[in-house]
Order: structure tokens, then sequence, then C-alpha cells
């Protein structure tokens, strides 16, 4: 699975809980996910099992919490799933 | 592991917001909680003048109080000493519930809460709210973080 792809099945899985919508438009790799998106960081656990779902993947709580930025979820399921 | 007596003793809520009488079933999967809506509750005068119905909110709060809060106390209670436990409270994250029908003064609910995960400290779980006789109230998801009372 190649690194666009992974982003754009990342952002669907984001989308619902974004408070920010308008930082959706200029999403990088660098938007942070708490700071740009405003997703509330008590919904985190929910889309960390979210991905571990739409991957086929498991992420440990170590490792969910180095993700900071849209950049940082798809590195880690692209290592995760290599 | 606890008790339900202890998981009671432990719950932070108390009169005139304690919506728990009893646990009558509480395993890491899944907790069954019994309340009465006494007559004097102290949202009936407003909630409405010569009419009072039990509020949504009020409602949702109890089937809280067994689906998260005993529910999380419990399965906190596997991984920390009992001290530990009361030092954390269930803070209300999330929800969506639908209801049914009202609750009147003197109704005995019960509330049935699954699991659906507990994952660092987030718990959330699937709750359906009846009556004693089994007729439907709500039915919903709930969702709540155990945070330090030291915390917030």
């Amino acid at each position: 699975m190649e690194q666009n792809e992974v982003m754009g099945k990342v952002v669907d899985i984001l989308r619902p809980f974004v408070k920010n919508p308008s930082a959706l438009t200029g999403i990088s790799m660098d938007t942070s996910i708490l700071k740009d998106l405003k997703v509330n960081s008590a919904r985190l656990v929910d889309i960390v099992l979210e991905i571990e779902d739409a991957f086929g993947i498991a992420v440990t709580d170590e490792a969910a919490d180095q993700v900071k930025t849209v950049g940082d979820a798809v590195s880690l399921i692209l290592k995760t799933k290599a | 592991m606890l008790t339900p007596g202890e998981v009671l003793e432990l719950i932070p809520q108390q009169k005139p917001f304690r919506f728990i009488d009893r646990l009558v079933e509480l395993t890491d999967a899944r907790a069954v909680g019994e309340y009465t809506y006494r007559p004097d509750e102290s949202f009936y005068p407003g909630h409405f003048p010569g009419n009072p119905v039990t509020p949504g909110v009020i409602l949702i709060e109890t089937m809280c109080q067994t689906g998260l809060v005993a529910l999380g106390i419990y399965l906190l209670g596997l991984e920390l000493p009992k001290a530990e436990v009361a030092k954390t409270v269930t803070l209300f994250t999330d929800s969506e519930v639908e209801f049914e029908r009202v609750v009147r003064p003197g109704d005995t609910v019960r509330v049935t809460a699954e699991k659906i995960f507990w994952r660092r400290r987030k718990l959330k779980s699937n709750v359906v709210l009846t009556l004693a006789d089994g007729t439907p109230v709500a039915k919903g998801t709930v969702a709540g973080m155990g945070v330090s009372r030291d915390n917030f």
C-alpha cells in the first residue's frame, strides 16, 4: 500500500472527529491531529482502534503516544504493515 | 478483583446525583445496575411543574453510572490496587443515545451495559435502559475516560 493511499484512508478515519474542517483543505503529512485539526484528545483511542481495524494492524500504546501528525500516523501504519 | 459492594463504595457520585442502588451483575464484559427514582428527586419540581418526568440527561447519567463508572472501576480494579482505583474518576467523553419512553417518579430502571472496548483507561459501552419489567426506555453507546482526581 502506498503512502498516498494510506494517507487518504487516515484522513477518512479522522474526518468525523475533526473540529476544524477548514484544516482538511490543505492537509499534509505535517498537519497536527490535535493542534491543527482540533481533534478532541479523548477520541484518540477511538481513532487508533479504527486504524487498527481498517489496516488490520495492532498499534501499541507506546507507538500511539508518538503520533502527533497525520504523517506520524501514516508512517506508523506503513512501518507496522511492512 | 473488586466485589460489587466495593465497586459501589468507590463510585464517587453521591446524593443528589447518585443513580445506582445496586449492581446485580458485574464481570469484565458487562454490568447490570438498578435504580429507583425517588419522588423527591431534586429535578422533578422543575421538570415539569405538575407533570414530573425524569430528564433525558438524568437517564443518560444513570446509564453512565452503571455502564461507565461501575464497569470502569471494576476493570481498573483488575489492573490496580483498590487504593489506586479510589484516586481515579471517570469523566464522560461521548455518547449516542435514543429514547423510547418517559420515566416517572417511583419507576425502577435497569441498566444493562456491555463493554465495547477498554483501552488506555477509556471505556466505551453499549447500554440498554429498561423499566424493571423489561419495557425499553433508551439505548445507545456511552464512553468515558478514567483520570486522576488530582488532574482536574
